[in-house]
């Protein structure tokens, strides 16, 4: 096996573990699924590089706990997590599983392409009925990443995750 | 410590401390706020503040090489050694008083961190394009509420004015030549005038302004603060979860 097969076969078998590891608050997605984590590096210090979503989010702890306890798991002891700021983590780097999984589980997937100026959303789908006639309850709502919304067609309350 | 780093250290401190303090301030709404969209909004605010801080006074600790890292320096610095803006340390006061506090501080923190996301140094550009994205967010949602008691019922207007009025003084600080960011100082009037002309306020009439927070020289509402931060990390030393 050449150097460069290797490269990718780290990275993708470190991409299955993950994808299997939920994020602590919406369990719905993976931490993979939710775009924090950036890059495998395989030298000789194997490097898993995630970048934390709020900088204040209590998840994030966790979040780096459990991608620890599956790489333990699979193995992977060796492995060193490194966390970086830069780029900023955004919402559009959610997948599009990701999104329609946050959808199913209620709640709103931030619009794409929206997530560089963290404004609020345009418009804000009812992830219920799919209506667009919805509007805001409070700007900030369980978790950091999510705002509290009410449909005004099926008079719903949902959550929506932030544009960032 | 060489220089540049002596420089760098006391930079990240001050970018620490303001919402380091800022966060505790807001903390002790929990519970205790209007409604519980607030107590939410509120909490939600420290939270991001208080991440901004582990990072800055992480940096700070890293730059230092004493082995003090982030918690070594929020829990085992004395009130002299603080260096936050006074603004921020003031008491919450009702809620206009804090939204009031919010509204100047986070419409000048939003600035800074555009300048700080554009610095040489990477560690700290890097905290600071982070930390921007929240910031807009508690920017706008001071702003909003600015308005809405401005412009609300005659009681809400008078706490805001009287809100306004007595965290205007604390706001001088933020842009003095030495210690402060004098170079946001009209982008910031700008802001300002803007959201209470949108609330039909006027601006509060100019005051001497209240320094000396950048030196170590606070009011005595810090020390207060501190021990009810600090308490526990000093009392039991190495106390873990």
């Amino acid at each position: 096996m050449n150097a460069a097969a290797n490269v990718v076969s780290l990275k993708d078998r470190v991409l299955e573990i993950l994808s299997h590891v939920p994020d602590p608050e919406i369990p719905c997605v993976s931490v993979v699924e939710l775009g924090i984590v950036r890059d495998v590096r395989d030298s000789e210090k194997p490097t898993l590089v995630i970048t934390p979503t709020y900088t204040g989010c209590p998840a994030t702890i966790a979040i780096e706990q459990s991608i620890r306890a599956a790489l333990d798991r699979a193995g992977l002891c060796g492995m060193t997590i490194e966390t970086t700021l830069s780029p900023p983590w955004t919402t559009d780097w959610i997948s599009e599983e990701g999104r329609d999984k946050l959808r199913a589980y209620g709640i709103a997937p931030p619009p794409k392409g929206e997530g560089q100026h963290s404004l609020r959303a345009s418009i804000v789908q009812c992830p219920r009925c799919g209506s667009t006639h919805t509007e805001e309850i409070s700007a900030f709502g369980s978790t950091p990443c999510k705002a509290l919304y009410r449909c005004t067609e099926c008079e719903e309350p949902f959550d929506l995750f932030k544009c960032h | 410590m060489a220089g540049e780093e002596n420089i760098l250290f006391h930079h990240a401190i001050r970018l620490g401390d303001d919402p380091l303090i800022l966060a505790q301030r807001l903390s002790e709404w929990c519970g205790h706020a209007p409604m519980l969209e607030i107590d939410l909004a509120l909490a939600n605010i420290a939270l991001d503040l208080f991440g901004q801080a582990t990072h800055f006074l992480g940096l700070a600790g890293e730059v230092e090489c004493k082995g003090r890292d982030a918690d070594a320096l929020a829990f085992h610095r004395d009130v002299l050694d603080f260096h936050n803006c006074l603004l921020v340390e003031q008491p919450n006061g009702d809620f206009a008083q804090t939204i009031a506090r919010q509204f100047l501080f986070s419409n000048w923190q939003e600035l800074l961190m555009h300048e700080i996301a554009a610095a040489s140094e990477l560690r700290l550009s890097a905290i600071g394009a982070k930390a921007v994205k929240e910031i807009t967010y508690h920017a706008r949602f001071a702003n909003e509420w600015v308005v809405r008691l401005g412009d609300g019922t005659e009681e809400s207007r008078a706490r805001m004015i009287a809100g306004l009025e007595w965290m205007w003084r604390f706001t001088g600080e933020l842009f003095d030549p030495v210690d402060g960011a004098a170079s946001l100082k009209t982008e910031w009037d700008a802001r300002i005038a803007r959201t209470l002309a949108e609330a039909g306020l006027e601006l509060p009439k100019p005051r001497r302004a209240a320094m000396g927070g950048r030196k170590g020289h606070h009011s005595e509402h810090l020390g207060h603060l501190l021990t009810e931060m600090q308490f526990l990390p000093r009392a039991y030393p190495g106390a873990l979860w």
